[in-house]
Order: C-alpha cells, then structure tokens, then sequence
C-alpha cells in the first residue's frame, strides 16, 4: 500500500492536523513504509479468529445510577484557553 | 546516600538516621547539580517535596508512618498531578496545571511519599528513546552521547543517574522495560488492569499499564504495593485482591520452570546481549530454576499489529485535544475547523502526528476489517502463544531489547528502525501479561537487561526470581561513573 500527498491531505483534514506543505512527502514515505510493515499481518489466516480487544476479555463493568461527581466547573476552567461567564469561547460557529 | 535503595532508605527514616526533609534536600540539590547533563526532569516540584517531607516527619513522629513514608520519588510526566505541571512530553499540554491527581498520586500520597517532581518521556509516550519530547531528550547515565530509551527515559534515566531512588513509569509497547534495560536498572509493567489508569494521560488505552522503576526488584515490590489496587475511577481496572508484594520476595526458586522462547534468540540480536542474558540463566539454574526450550510462533507479527492497535487507539483518545477546553489554542483562528486543524497541528510533534495518521487511516471508512479487526485477530494468535507457552512453563526469559542504548539521532530519520528495538516487549502488551527487565551485565560499557514474563497477576513470582538473582548477583548495584 502506497500512500502520496492527496491521500496524506486527505488523512490529515480526517484528524483535524494542519501539517506543513514541506513535510508532506516525507508524511507520505513514513507512512507509506509504516503501512508496509504492518502488511505482513495479511499474509497470515485469521478465518475463525475472534478479535481481541481487552486481554482477559472482560466487558464493560457499570455502576449504579447515582450522581458521584460534584460540579467543579470552575476548577476544571483554569485550565481553559478562553473562558467567559462559565463558557467555555470558541470562534463563531453559527451565524 | 544515593547508594541506598527505597529499602535501606525506609530504614534510615524510621531509625532516625536521618529526616525525611534532610533526605528530600539531598535529592533536591543533587538534581540542581547533575541533571543540566541528563534533561531527567521536566519539572522539579521543590517546594511541594519539602512540604510533603515535612508532614511525612510529623507523621512519623506522631507515630503513624507506612513503609513508604517520607521516601522520595520521581513520577513520569504523565500522571495528572494536582496544581503541578502535566505536559506529557508535548507542546500541547505545556500549559497544562493538572486541576486533579491520578489515582496512583494519589496512592503515593496516602501513604506519605514525597514527590520530587515529573520526568521528561517521549511525547505522548510514543518513542523509544525519549527523543520525542517537547523538552529535548533525556540522555544515558552510561554514556551521555547515547539515549535512554522511552517512552519512559526520563525515569530510568533519574533512577540510573541517582537522581531519584524510584520513578514511576508506564508501559504500551515496552516503556517501563526497554529505559530500565538501557539505563541499567529494574522496572516492572504489571498486568493489565492492576494499576489504575485514571489520570494517566492515555495512550493506546487497552495496552497502557503504570508500573514502578527503581535499582532493586525488592524496590518495585514496594512500589507495586502501593500502586496496584482496584479502582473504580478506571472501568478497566481490576478487582482483584493485592498481595504485600515483598513477603514473598525470599521463596526458594528450587522447581523453577523457566521457558526460553527460540524466537527471542534469534534474528538481529547483538551477540553481547545473547552472551549476557545465557549467563543469567545459567545463574538461575544455580539457584535451583530448570529450563526448556518454548516457542512464540507469533512474534514476528506483534510489531505489525502494535502499529495498527496503538495507533488507531491514540487517534482515538487525542482526539480529546481540540483547543477548546485545555491544552495548546492557536492565535487568532478564522474558524472552529482552523483552530483545530492549527491548535493540533502546533501543538503535536512529528511522531505524534504520524501515529494519528496512521490510526486515522486504519479506522477509516472501507479499511477497518483490513486493518483493525485483523490486528485484533493477530493479537489474539499472540496472547495464545503465551498462553500455551505460560501452561509449560513458570517464567518466560530472554533478552529484554535485541540492542544496547544507541546513540542519539541514530535512529530518528528511520522510524521503522526505531520501532524494531522494541520486538521482545511488545508482544507482551498485546497479551497483557506481566514483564519485568533487570540488569544482567554490560555490552561495549553499556547495560543490558534480562526479561522476565510471567502470567496473568503472576507479579510476585516476577518479583520473587528477580529478587533472588539480585541476592546472588551485583549487576543491579553498579552505577555509571558521575
């Protein structure tokens, strides 16, 4: 599998990157040779194989419906880059 | 004083030969010192260690010390600390006071334990030799010209350059094992789910394990009594009862089965490294171990899995960093989508960005069954091999990396290459099984670190033959010349 720069743009908008236009063919070749490592998994049979997601194969434990967290809003937005009246500000999204 | 390990330091705290705060100062002023050549630490947090080295003597005066009180120690850079600096290597989190403490700060607070502050890792924890962070690189106690390792580097690189008698560390893909093999000490990943993820920033979350790093293994079992526990704050957590991992630390190991897989013996392995690590298990024959031949018919393919699963993870969990709530924001950004794209696209480094990429693209629209659901599958393969190998066999040992620490910039422009230092550890975390690395001898002057695998929650016999080969053994003891 060969990746080249409209596929590495494409990529890249998918995960919300910028990345410079100077560094997109060696993003192209690094993940090219990336991709080609992990292609040796497709010469292996996995017909009947279940996938594993969790080593011991446990499932999601779930806790009573029960309100245990307190409002730390003002804690949690110190860290905020911009913050007005309990908001947190992004630029204009609707208009 | 910087000889002494976390247990001959508990000792001298509790028989009054010296103050916690008189301990703590020790270590602040030996960082001052020493770690301009080492980058081991990204913040130092002097005035929260004395503070916490002052209540650790008035509990210890009011009678009412643990084992781990007053002891200072060193935690990676990626466990959320509570008005301290959380970077995690990164640009990103460079700004980033942590509002909240990981479960695992939180345990060592409990119990008393002093902070002296965080250490440098690879961004994100993606690297292998700490290269990848936003603070330059840690360097090699050993030799400065030379890395040492990662994710977890600036911890191993502390722990070997006596700047801190203990670190915490995590490990995805070998971060604990592969730093402490090139920095000449002893490090522990425990099983999945043993130590509580909560407030540790994530990574690739079902591989992501903390565990503790420090000269000896009865060191990690001290820490390990601290760290391990059921937590519900981490809904992979496990809810299994904690052994005290010390009290088994003196079991004979007459009867010991131990495997050698072919696999790990085999292929580019430095042959000082192979001669190193054959001498250690003669050692352990000595004490009474037996040994057999075993395969893990799969490991080739762990490496290939590993960069789909971890990837498609992290591009998952960083997701997370968007420029809105925390983290790096750019100026003046037109839109939502530019700040986005600008805030990560600033905030990431090179190694980052092309893990997201990489997990993008395999979990995109007509690629996953290709790429995902084949890793799982193969992860599968991997966690069988053990497995069968584990039902033979007590203990798993071979070499921890095929090679020594390498020198900087060696390997940076070759990610590929990079990846491959990892081939005898990352299995391991696709199983899920616990591992350790402890030092065995030198190569070319450098460290070279045994491997030990074990089973599920199987911790305290790693532990137990690790602490039994460092009775019979000085390896552990020798120190990089300062």
């Amino acid at each position: 599998m060969s990746l080249d720069r409209t596929d590495v743009e494409k990529i890249a908008h998918l995960a919300r990157l910028d990345i410079a236009e100077q560094d997109i063919q060696e993003y192209a070749e690094n993940l090219t040779d990336i991709l080609d490592l992990v292609d040796q998994m497709q010469a292996i049979d996995t017909t009947d194989i279940k996938p594993m997601a969790h080593p011991m194969d446990a499932i999601q434990r779930l806790r009573t419906d029960e309100v245990t967290e307190g409002n730390q809003r003002d804690q949690l937005q110190t860290v905020a880059p911009a913050v007005e009246a309990g908001l947190f500000q992004v630029p204009k999204v609707i208009e | 004083m910087f000889e002494k390990t976390l247990a001959e330091l508990a000792q001298g705290l509790a028989s009054g030969e010296f103050s916690s705060v008189e301990l703590t100062r020790s270590y602040l002023d030996r960082i001052k010192a020493e770690d301009g050549a080492l980058n081991s630490f990204i913040t130092v947090t002097e005035t929260q260690a004395l503070a916490q080295a002052e209540a650790a003597d008035q509990r210890r005066a009011a009678g009412d010390a643990a084992p781990f009180t007053g002891l200072p120690i060193a935690h990676k850079d990626i466990f959320c600390t509570l008005g301290v600096r959380t970077s995690c290597g990164s640009r990103m989190l460079d700004n980033f006071i942590s509002p909240y403490n990981a479960t695992v700060i939180d345990n060592f607070n409990t119990v008393g334990a002093v902070s002296l502050g965080k250490t440098n890792m690879d961004e994100f924890a993606m690297g292998s030799s700490n290269e990848s962070s936003f603070y330059g690189p840690a360097r090699n106690p050993w030799n400065n010209d030379c890395v040492p390792g990662g994710s977890s580097g600036g911890s191993a690189a502390a722990v070997a350059g006596r700047l801190a008698p203990a670190a915490t560390g995590t490990d995805t893909g070998g971060s604990i094992r592969q730093p402490a093999a090139l920095c000449g000490i002893t490090g522990l990943k425990p099983t999945y789910g043993r130590v509580s993820r909560y407030g540790m920033i994530a990574y690739a979350s079902s591989l992501d394990q903390g565990g503790p790093m420090a000269r000896t293994a009865e060191d990690n079992a001290m820490m390990l009594n601290v760290m391990a526990g059921f937590d519900p704050k981490d809904s992979t957590s496990i809810d299994k009862a904690v052994p005290d991992y010390t009290l088994t630390l003196n079991n004979s190991l007459k009867g010991l089965k131990i495997g050698l897989p072919k696999e790990f013996f085999s292929g580019e392995i430095d042959p000082q490294i192979t001669a190193q690590v054959q001498n250690a298990i003669r050692e352990f024959e000595a004490l009474g171990a037996t040994v057999k031949e075993i395969s893990l018919p799969n490991t080739h393919l762990a490496i290939p899995a590993y960069y789909i699963i971890a990837p498609a993870e992290a591009s998952s969990n960083l997701s997370r960093f968007d420029g809105v709530r925390y983290g790096h924001r750019c100026e003046d950004p037109a839109d939502l989508e530019d700040m986005y794209k600008r805030s990560r696209g600033e905030g990431f480094g090179e190694e980052v960005k092309r893990r997201i990429m990489v997990g993008t693209y395999a979990l995109s629209e007509g690629f996953y069954d290709a790429y995902y659901k084949k890793a799982l599958q193969i992860r599968r393969l991997i966690q069988q091999d053990y497995v069968n190998a584990l039902s033979e066999v007590d203990i798993i040992m071979g070499p921890t990396t095929p090679h020594p620490a390498f020198k900087l910039g060696e390997k940076t422009s070759d990610p590929i290459a990079m990846y491959m230092e990892d081939i005898f550890t990352i299995s391991l975390n696709l199983a899920g099984m616990p591992g350790m690395s402890i030092p065995c001898g030198f190569a070319n002057g450098l460290p070279v670190g045994l491997q030990l695998i074990g089973n599920y929650f199987a911790e305290e016999r790693l532990l137990n033959a690790a602490h039994q080969f460092q009775q019979a053994t000085d390896w552990h003891k020798q120190a990089p010349a300062s």
